[in-house]
């Protein structure tokens, strides 16, 4: 904290600020039907070499989210500082350069290859974007980079995405989008179409290039044992919202919303019958055409009272780092009459440990 | 396992699927059998290329002509396979009705989502145009669809993917088959709307006294569902037990594939940045299987046996079957 170099280290790579994103819909005859509020609101840092995951339901948000941070398009309002440039300010070329440190890697690894272009021109594409190295440094660089990824160079460069399995494309798109060595990797649903072995090897690959790279990532999946397993701390989105953050740990352990908690009873389990508990979610996310007033969950929420449609739950930090908008978070008696019950609940849940 | 009752309301038997391609052979399913019990629930697990929606193609009968099937596949005693289109179609919808993965490609999006329920109805019943309107909404109204007189008007690009996928059930359960097979029915939903429709068919199941037959990769749901689970790998069935036997504190998986799988799950109980346990490689070309067993080209305890001779499904334990030649002790890899 006394010298420069200190403070800069703890300055946040991405610092995302009351970030809004609105698309108008429209009618067939063109008339404005209504506007989708698909991201209302989000703020959150991302740390050098820290990983911020974020799971919610389709529709959420969370890949708008993802995209109006790249300026792709462009969110309505808000501020998006990377690396102490603000990018929602940056025109043409200046985007372009400060771009060159935030990558992506999308859910469908075909769709993101050209079929008629072979891997090593895949990888070498941004390389020769950016101007990083002659002919020679870029086809060194490209053997690197399929290495990295655990492929062949001699097997794999000159092959066409066709020829390539589902894990293999996805390495591809890997190798391409941490060619420049970006500081932040966004990760949109990134291993969600692939099956469960080749899933891990490319979680493993990603963790690799965190300790070997000092890479952060901002992770976004609907599979929360998936984030968990690759994050420090934890998002969950609910219609263009957080609903809580916190560390890993803390929102696994003990989620505060009633929402993370549903999402959680939701995972299958590995234990035989663990299915059959419904205590499932009912019902499914209203429009974000029309959000509900107040919290955006409360028409879905066991614990919603009067209190919930009116007053829209304000973030509040309830242990360390770890936050809440909920006017009942879990740790807390619901209403009234069930407080002395509650209570109860609140002291163990509050424990030290 | 030889003494076939009839009981049973799917038998299946030595059934293999191959497929002539460029010249090659590729057997994607290779002498596979099992049974499938009235009001039962069985999970069948593989990756994919596993050759385990194939299998339950061959016996819908909506595999191409060029399919080489061979082996039985007997519903309730009659058998299926070699059926023409048309005695197919007897069965298809009546007795047996599929739901797919993706029900945005199922359906048909110039229709409202109530005619091609009432065109299920009518293609299977002699029922008239009104009854069965008032029967597609009662389906609706069964796969717990709200407000579905509305609904009944309403295209499939105005719902919801987890509604879709009601509406797929719906037409799947017009006829109240006695089985329905779901393949990956609920891999493109949400975790949330993938717990309501697991529950939704299980509710379902028992109303109806169906039987279900779901193809997943997933092993948490085969776990979390199922009362018998079978294990694919490159077109055999590797491992078959109750999920009681493989899963939770009383149950052992034995075959190393199945214990990569269980492995390779990320789960909220694991601390984050650990390694997941890994098996490199991919599944073999199913038209170049080795000699040997096919997982043992990607399995850490292979040993000279398992690349020379490939291990036969055989029950080791009362109901507990799997083809291994130096299987887990006590579920655990050491």
């Amino acid at each position: 904290m006394s010298t420069e170099t200190a403070a800069d280290d703890k300055r946040p790579l991405l610092s995302v600020r009351d970030l809004v994103q609105e698309f108008v819909v429209r009618e067939g005859g063109g008339t404005r039907a209504g506007v989708v509020q698909a991201v209302s609101g989000v703020s959150f840092d991302i740390r050098p070499g820290e990983t911020l995951g974020i799971v919610g339901e389709t529709g959420s948000g969370k890949s708008t989210l993802a995209r109006a941070i790249l300026q792709s398009p462009r969110p309505k309002s808000g501020t998006v500082s990377f690396r102490g440039s603000e990018l929602t300010r940056l025109r043409g070329r200046q985007l372009l350069a400060a771009r060159r440190n935030l990558q992506f890697v999308f859910q469908d690894p075909f769709g993101s290859l050209d079929p008629k272009w072979q891997v090593r021109s895949i990888i070498e594409e941004p390389l020769i974007a950016y101007a990083a190295g002659d002919r020679q440094a870029r086809r060194k660089r490209v053997d690197e980079l399929l290495d990295l990824v655990g492929l062949d160079p001699a097997r794999y460069a000159k092959r066409h995405p066709r020829e390539l399995s589902g894990g293999q494309a996805q390495r591809i798109a890997i190798a391409r989008a941490v060619a420049l060595e970006p500081d932040l990797l966004i990760c949109d649903e990134a291993v969600s179409s692939l099956d469960v072995l080749i899933q891990a090897q490319v979680l493993n690959l990603f963790e690799k290039l965190r300790r070997e790279l000092g890479l952060s990532y901002l992770f976004i999946a609907h599979d929360l044992a998936l984030v968990k397993q690759v994050s420090d701390r934890v998002g969950v989105m609910y219609l263009g919202k957080f609903c809580e953050v916190g560390p890993g740990e803390s929102v696994y352990r003990q989620p505060l919303h009633p929402y993370t908690r549903a999402l959680l009873d939701s995972i299958p389990s590995t234990e035989p019958g663990a299915g059959r508990k419904t205590t499932t979610l009912r019902g499914e996310p209203p429009s974000p055409v029309s959000p509900p007033s107040g919290c955006r969950f409360r028409t879905r929420c066991p614990r919603a009272a009067d209190r919930c449609a009116a007053e829209v739950p304000e973030p509040r930090e309830l242990f360390p780092g770890h936050q809440v908008a909920c006017h009942f978070p879990l740790t807390e008696p619901a209403d009234p009459a069930a407080a002395a019950q509650a209570t109860a609940t609140h002291t163990t849940a509050t424990a030290p440990g | 396992m030889s003494q076939a009752t009839t009981d049973a309301l799917l038998e299946v038997e030595d059934l293999r699927v191959a497929f002539a391609v460029g010249g090659r052979e590729i057997r994607a399913v290779d002498g596979v059998s099992y049974r499938v019990e009235p009001g039962q629930t069985l999970a069948i697990i593989g990756e994919s290329g596993s050759g385990k929606t194939v299998g339950c193609r061959a016996i819908m009968g909506l595999l191409p002509a060029a399919a080489m099937i061979s082996g039985s596949a007997r519903l309730r005693g009659s058998e299926l396979i070699g059926l023409s289109d048309a005695q197919l179609r007897k069965h298809r919808g009546s007795d047996l009705a599929m739901v797919f993965q993706d029900p945005a490609r199922s359906l048909n999006p110039t229709m409202r989502v109530g005619a091609q329920i009432t065109e299920a109805i009518r293609t299977h019943r002699k029922l008239g145009k009104p009854q069965a309107k008032a029967e597609a909404v009662e389906l609706l109204r069964l796969v717990r669809i709200p407000a579905p007189d509305r609904r009944f008007h309403e295209y499939p690009h105005q719902l919801s993917g987890g509604m879709r996928q009601r509406v797929m059930i719906a037409i799947a359960l017009a006829c109240r088959p006695k089985l329905l097979i779901a393949d990956e029915a609920t891999t493109a939903l949400d975790v949330t709307t993938q717990a309501q429709i697991m529950e939704l068919m299980l509710e379902l199941q028992a109303e109806l006294g169906m039987s279900l037959l779901f193809i997943s990769h997933d092993l948490g749901l085969a776990a979390s569902y199922a009362d018998e689970v079978v294990v694919m790998y490159a077109g055999k069935i590797v491992e078959q037990a109750p999920a009681g036997k493989l899963f939770g504190a009383g149950g052992t998986v034995r075959m190393r594939y199945t214990r990569a799988l269980l492995d390779a799950i990320p789960h909220i109980e694991r601390a984050a940045h650990t390694e997941l346990p890994v098996v490199s490689g991919r599944p073999p070309d199913p038209a170049d299987l080795p000699p040997g067993c096919s997982f043992a080209p990607r399995c850490a305890h292979a040993a000279d046996d398992c690349l020379a001779k490939a291990p036969a499904l055989a029950e080791h334990s009362p109901g507990h079957s799997w083809a291994c030649w130096h299987p887990c002790e006590n579920g655990v890899a050491p």
